[in-house]
């Protein structure tokens, strides 16, 4: 889709194109399992059947981030870790997209004020899309971020592709070393 | 075996390495000069009479005030079942506190003698920044040669559980801060 990326003027809406290419984006978000600590259960919960996740087409967990749209991170993650997360992020392929599971991704949770180790926040290392909030989120809540999620995807437009447009800020050889 | 009898045997053994005891308190426990401490713990795991097979954990204490840092190992001892039932017993239960002074902290190493110590000295260094000489894990740095680190970062700077600790500003430019505006590290 690369030839109609970003080369038509503002205010053009593909319409049928966007439609069809956003609905099998939105009911296919494979995730990456991603569980860092006691989030990760409630992650489990809705791979399990009670609060099923296979029925938004989100039921199959990918371990690899090469081949994953969504990393849900889900956990405390520290300084150690961050580093690990952020090289994770930079695996997965385009489209991609982020959720933040959690009071301790949302905003460093229950370790603000006191936790040394603790990024206070995950999108101070990758940039986020969803957050859901909770200590830990219960299932349901974690299934309305994900149809936030899908939402958010369904609104999304080829002329303007996100990916593409920062890429186009330049990739030095310093900055991808950092990555 | 009651601690005031292990610690009459010690006496006997080593005589004034053992620099004191406190048996009144809710962990009774029997104070090693930090050079024979090696010697005394080999002693404690092979006696017949004591058998001190088991580290249960190796615990740290800051204390500011008097200057100091204690490592504090609490040791059992478990027998193998003799006859009957299946399970191990607990015979003796002992805690050996280990003092050095906190500015320049040095325990010599356990780990020869319990393997479990490994993992803890290597914690506590983490953590508290007690040096373990001739730790089986040790690594070289800036610092000197140290056990190393199971917790934090490998290049973490300081020890957090030290009562003088200041949280860092920021790590390999990801921001640490907790206050709007804040600009200087906070304890």
């Amino acid at each position: 889709m690369s030839w109609i990326e970003n080369r038509l003027e503002d205010g053009l809406i593909i319409t049928s194109l966007d439609w069809a290419i956003n609905w099998g984006r939105s009911c296919s978000i494979w995730p990456m399992t991603f569980g860092l600590a006691c989030c990760a259960i409630e992650m489990m919960a809705i791979g399990a059947s009670r609060f099923d996740v296979d029925r938004f087409g989100a039921g199959a967990f990918r371990a690899s981030p090469r081949q994953a749209d969504l990393m849900i991170v889900a956990g405390t993650v520290n300084f150690k870790m961050a580093s690990r997360v952020k090289r994770l992020y930079n695996q997965m392929p385009e489209p991609k997209y982020v959720m933040a599971m959690g009071a301790c991704t949302v905003g460093g949770g229950p370790y603000y004020k006191n936790g040394y180790h603790v990024v206070k926040g995950v999108d101070l290392v990758v940039p986020v899309d969803i957050y859901v909030p909770g200590c830990p989120p219960r299932p349901e809540t974690l299934l309305e971020g994900l149809m936030r999620l899908q939402d958010m995807i369904k609104h999304q437009t080829l002329a303007r592709d996100r990916w593409v447009t920062a890429k186009d800020a330049a990739l030095t050889p310093e900055t991808a070393a950092s990555n | 075996m009651t601690p005031e009898e292990i610690t009459d045997i010690l006496k006997k053994q080593f005589g004034a390495k053992i620099a004191g005891f406190k048996f009144e308190t809710a962990h009774p426990r029997v104070e090693v000069e930090k050079s024979a401490w090696p010697e005394v713990a080999r002693f404690l795991k092979s006696d017949p009479r004591l058998q001190l097979n088991f580290l249960r954990s190796i615990a740290s204490l800051d204390l500011l005030e008097d200057e100091k840092f204690v490592a504090i190992y609490d040791l059992l001892s478990m027998r193998p079942p003799t006859k009957g039932g299946d399970a191990w017993t607990m015979e003796n239960e002992f805690s050996v506190h280990v003092s050095t002074e906190r500015s320049n902290p040095h325990i010599p190493t356990v780990a020869q003698v319990w393997p479990a110590a490994d993992w803890h000295e290597r914690e506590t260094y983490d953590l508290m920044g007690i040096t373990f000489d001739d730790h089986p894990d040790s690594v070289i740095d800036q610092d000197g040669t140290h056990p190393r680190r199971i917790l934090c970062a490998d290049d973490w700077v300081g020890h957090p559980l030290r009562k003088d600790y200041k949280f860092p500003m920021e790590y390999h430019g990801i921001p640490a801060v907790t206050e709007f505006d804040q600009t200087r590290p906070i304890h």
